[in-house]
């Protein structure tokens, strides 16, 4: 055995195709890695997930961006030096076999091939040999004609381009690869290893606080950035995210949005994103106007500007702020602005109101879970194609959180829009302590006015100690009139009253039925309970005249509506003591700004990469679809000797031997008129 | 050797230029499908930007390209385009009328054609099997006739649910290949189609009880889908897929799939042969793996072309042509897998029972790349959640 020098071994090893089909399986079971982990979330969220003591290690191996990762770029590296040392290993043999008939073939080593037959030839040698050339032409091969010593020698070929498919698909790993890693971050991360660049981490400071190291030139050769912003602003940097922070990208141009589109289908979906954009170029001044859609990149400089995402970008809003308590007959106003925060005083507490996102719409499936129908009913659904979903625009919501003194903050989600359940109408807002935790609504009725006004005046009252004797000598004086109880048992009832009214005011529901649960038999809970609610449910009706009085206004006829509205009032009331605060914040006007969000990228790759990605069709394509053949005919008088070669061994390379070796052997025997099939 | 279909092959594709083997039928079929795109062109040009223009040339090219290769089809589109124009031409501009008339009610309308189509590769399955074990070409030849009307159905399902969906609504009517329910029976009708060309082409009918097993898996998962949660029901395109390369990046990974599938059902007849199980009935084990690789192949071109075709939508959609989505990455897996698998055995030689093995659990990566990332990992494809 011959002794390699390491050198050479190295070559061998690395051009060898055990070397790729085993880098080809690392890198699979690496890619596997990074779709099972999502990857570049933020790292609180990791650090979150795996605990103190794996977050490091986790982040050292860059689990977090695995195919941004050294390992990961360096096993890249090593397909691409492989693919490219088998390319120059195997190159020079394919050229020379493609330019070559392999006319020298030994007549033994022809001998030796498995397709190979010898024929008694009992033609004259010229005319046999001038008709398997024209059968060779016909099947479309080329050939060369060579007299050697012991006879004449036609060696032909066929599909010479298969072997450059080999070329051709391996060229393109290499081609495609190199695309890739122009357009990948390596520049920018050999430039922070080297402390020429450095993220930036810090959340929330302006451009123009960022140190130079983060930030990127115009100049960078590729990037991939976002960028968010507002309608009616301009911006001239993108953002790029890296591990734990992000550079600042600057772009040659600013990009002005002046108004982003939504459209829905009728069945709620969205139909179109759209922003329409003026790029102004830095260097010329040149504005370049256009609509960025989904699909639809806009194309300035190199640049392509898509669109991502959108929101909203801070809409001034109208609200009007309720006191549960108190007995204010109008509502104070209050200005705002999504997305920001202000400060806000109750109570002479003072509170820091922070607006997330202003939704115009929110469309609600209101379709019930299809329950279990019979089977008729599911083959008549099968057949239709056309669904008619209940889907209804419920309208705009506001989100906000209202934060103490201390930090603790309470959540809310308030609708604008009624909301209608069974011809009544109701304000929703909802809230909620943790993030994590759903909304719990509270339906807020409203009066014929349409407004909360008549349900706040009545909770006032409710809140109010000094009402409560008030309501209880009339609610009393009404059961004694009605023969409901009798005059001596009226102070008794008054007192009852008073104190069912008070313990409600304390905390509604609920603190009514801890009483119940702590004082009374359990025997009697039930009994108790129900003259609780029976005594409430005939006090409300005076509280709210009582309300109305004090309010000026003449009482409301007694009928079946106003009754459910007292009803949902007193649950409303109820619900009230779990709501956090004393206030109700009533979204009742907004002028919507909506923000986009776009992604900015460079990538001068990718044309290499297309063309790589042409070259690795057209080279499979070449591989698989190309037969490399060769005929070899040797020819002596009397004799004449067939081989035939194929780069597949299959049924059809049989077949083909079989149709040569059929003409060859009719041609060879009895001379015929030259014909075609 | 003595394959008839083989002769023919050869004498059409060893004499030089292939059109010289082109007859009369052949050059009438291609003026028909020319015409009908024609008209298609002449009636709906407006409705469609350049590039649709350019898809519908190149459909147009490649369904005469088909026909020539392979025969058969020169009547399958043509009668089952037939049998589409029919259900519009019952429809008319009525959407109810699927509902009412009979012959759209009970068999062209498209959820009666898919129905259809899933009772027929049923109904063939089973008669595979029936040829199979009792080795009957008489039972073989029925449900290759099966098989073909299921694919039919299955043809005339897209085009009537794609005029369906502009009934409904203008802006709701685009060709159905956009959400897993539409995917599903293209899969279906793609893998049949495949299956008819291989069984034609090696003369033997005795694979079919493999390959439509997992045809009519994919069925159960259709009347799954249909019955329990309403995906049939035609959806208007979100704005992320409407995309012209939607067209052409779906049916072509479509193809990869179908390919890649019937090349894991060989394997098993291969392995169960391999054991002495149906040894006698099945097809020879070389024969076998033979198509697999014929299979894998193609699957594999056109995977590739998919992939590339994704990457260049993705360059419009996302900002990039490659963001290692998952979606995106473990279609490089599945492609890894197979240029591995296709190394093995053209540079090493490599055949036999790990080939075998090896196209089962390619089909297993494979269906984690269609079916599991969507319900397990998350990703920016927003297309077909379960
Ligand atoms: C992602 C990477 C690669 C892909 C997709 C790929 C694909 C292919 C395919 C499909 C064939 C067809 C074989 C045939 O028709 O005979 C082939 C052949 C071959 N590949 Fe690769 N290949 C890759 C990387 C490599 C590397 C890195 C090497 C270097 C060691 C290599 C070495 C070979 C060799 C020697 C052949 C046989 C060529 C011939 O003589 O026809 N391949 N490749």
């Amino acid at each position: 055995m011959r002794r390699l020098s390491f050198g050479r071994a190295l070559y061998e090893l690395l051009s060898s195709m055990r070397f790729a089909i085993s880098l080809l399986t690392l890198l699979a079971i690496a890619s596997i890695i990074g779709t099972v982990l999502q990857q570049n979330q933020p790292y609180t969220s990791y650090a979150v997930e795996f605990g103190d003591f794996w977050f490091r290690p986790f982040e050292w191996l860059g689990l977090y961006d695995v195919y941004h990762a050294g390992w990961f770029i360096i096993m890249l590296g090593f397909l691409v030096g492989s693919t490219s040392l088998c390319i120059y290993r195997h190159l020079p043999g394919i050229l020379r076999d493609i330019r070559s008939y392999r006319e020298q073939a030994a007549l033994k080593s022809l001998r030796a091939m498995a397709h190979q037959q010898e024929i008694a030839l009992q033609q004259p040698l010229e005319g046999a040999l001038t008709q398997a050339e024209q059968w060779l032409t016909a099947q479309g091969y080329r050939h060369k004609r060579v007299v050697r010593d012991e006879g004449v020698m036609l060696a032909a070929k066929k599909g010479s381009l298969q072997r450059l498919g080999y070329l051709f698909a391996h060229a393109a790993i290499v081609v495609i690869c190199i695309g890739g890693l122009l357009d990948g971050n390596l520049p920018l991360k050999l430039q922070s290893l080297l402390g020429i660049k450095e993220v930036e981490t810090r959340n929330t400071v302006p451009v123009s606080e960022i140190g130079e190291k983060s930030k990127l030139t115009p100049s960078n050769l590729s990037f991939r950035g976002v960028i968010d912003m507002p309608e009616g602003e301009t911006r001239d940097v993108a953002w790029l995210n890296a591990g734990p922070g992000y550079y600042v990208q600057e772009l040659p141009f600013a990009i002005k949005l002046n108004k982003f589109h939504v459209e829905h289908y009728s069945t709620g979906q969205p139909k179109l994103f759209a922003s329409d954009i003026e790029v102004t170029s830095k260097a010329s001044g040149k504005v370049t106007k256009g609509t960025v859609k989904v699909n639809h990149p806009l194309i300035v400089d190199g640049v392509a500007i898509y669109q991502s995402s959108f929101g909203d970008g801070g809409s001034p809003l109208k609200l009007a702020v309720w006191d549960w308590l108190g007995a204010a007959p109008r509502p104070q106003e209050l200005a705002a602005v999504s997305l920001a925060s202000q400060a806000f005083r109750w109570g002479g507490q003072p509170l820091t109101l922070e607006f997330g996102e202003l939704r115009p719409f929110n469309i609600e499936n209101l379709e019930a879970e299809p329950e279990i129908s019979d089977f008729g009913r599911r083959m008549q659904d099968a057949r239709q194609v056309k669904a008619d979903k209940k889907v209804k625009n419920v309208g705009p919501s506001i989100q906000f959180k209202v934060r103490d003194a201390q930090g603790q903050a309470v959540e809310y989600l308030n609708y604008l829009s009624p909301f209608e359940d069974g011809g009544r109408f109701y304000l929703m807002s909802g809230m909620r302590r943790t993030v994590a935790a759903p909304f719990a609504f509270v339906r807020i009725p409203l009066d014929a006015e349409f407004s909360p006004q008549g349900f706040m005046q009545i909770s006032a009252v409710l809140h109010d100690p000094a009402a409560w004797p008030e309501i209880a000598r009339r609610t009393a004086a009404k059961a004694e009139r009605d023969g409901a109880i009798s005059p001596a048992y009226r102070k008794e009832f008054e007192q009852s009253l008073v104190w069912v009214l008070q313990r409600f005011a304390d905390g509604g529901f609920t603190a009514l039925q801890s009483f119940l649960d702590e004082r009374v038999p359990k025997d009697k809970q039930e009994a108790v309970g129900q003259t609780y609610i029976k005594l409430l449910q005939g006090a409300v009706l005076d509280a709210a005249d009582l309300s109305r009085q004090r309010a000026n206004l003449a009482p409301v006829e007694f009928n079946d509506s106003y009754y459910r509205f007292l009803m949902d009032s007193l649950v409303a009331v109820s619900a009230s003591f779990d709501y956090g605060h004393g206030f109700y914040l009533q979204p009742v006007g907004f002028e919507e700004r909506k923000s986009s969000g776009f992604q900015v990228t460079r990538s001068p790759g990718q044309p290499l990469v297309y063309l790589g990605s042409l070259l690795l069709v057209l080279g499979i394509f070449c591989m698989f679809y190309i037969r490399e053949n060769r005929i070899w005919v040797w020819a002596q008088e009397g004799r004449l000797l067939l081989a035939f070669s194929s780069n597949r061994r299959d049924a059809q390379t049989e077949q083909e031997f079989a149709a040569h070796s059929a003409a060859l052997s009719s041609l060879a025997s009895t001379h015929k008129e030259e014909h075609h099939d | 050797m003595t394959n008839p279909s083989y002769a023919t092959t050869l004498s059409q594709a060893g004499n030089a230029p292939f059109w010289r083997g082109l007859k009369l039928s052949d050059h009438l079929y291609a003026l028909f499908i020319l015409a009908v795109a024609g008209v298609v062109f002449q009636r709906y040009h407006a409705a469609m930007d350049v590039y649709e223009h350019a898809i519908l040339a190149g459909s147009a090219l490649s369904l005469v390209a088909l026909g020539w290769f392979w025969k058969p089809v020169r009547l399958f589109f043509p009668l089952a385009g037939l049998l589409a124009l029919g259900a519009v031409a019952l429809y008319g501009d009525d959407l109810g009328r699927g509902q009412t008339a009979f012959w759209l009610k009970y068999v062209l309308a498209s959820q009666s054609a898919a129905m259809w189509m899933c009772v027929l590769f049923f109904l063939a399955t089973a008669i595979y099997w029936v040829g199979l074990l009792r080795r009957s070409n008489t039972a073989d030849a029925i449900a290759s006739g099966l098989t073909w009307a299921a694919a039919g159905a299955a043809v005339v399902w897209f085009f009537v649910r794609w005029y369906e969906g502009y009934l409904i609504g203008p802006d709701v009517g685009h060709v159905p290949v956009s959400n897993l329910y539409e995917v599903f029976i293209m899969f279906c009708f793609i893998t049949a189609m495949m299956y008819l060309y291989y069984e034609q082409r090696f003369a033997t009918r005795r694979m079919g009880a493999f390959v439509l097993l997992i045809i009519s898996a994919a069925v159960g998962f259709i009347l799954w889908y249909t019955f329990d949660r309403q995906a049939h029901e035609i959806q208007p395109l979100i704005p992320a897929l409407q995309s012209w390369w939607m067209k052409i990046h779906v049916p072509a990974n479509f193809v990869g799939y179908g390919a890649f599938a019937i090349a894991a059902m060989l394997g098993v007849a291969q392995l169960l042969a391999a054991r002495g199980i149906l040894k006698s009935h099945l097809p020879s084990y070389d024969i076998l793996g033979e198509v697999m690789y014929k299979a894998i192949a193609v699957g594999f071109l056109f995977f590739t072309i998919a992939t590339i075709l994704g990457a260049m939508w993705a360059a419009d959609a996302w900002g990039g042509y490659w963001s290692w989505d998952p979606k995106e990455t473990w279609a490089l897996i599945v492609w890894l897998n197979y240029a591995a698998w296709l190394h093995v055995r053209l540079v090493k030689g490599w055949r036999g029972d790990i080939l075998a093995w090896w196209s089962v659990v390619g089909l297993l990566v494979t269906t984690f790349a269609f079916l599991g990332v969507n319900m397990f990992l998350s990703g920016l494809h927003s297309y077909g959640t379960l």
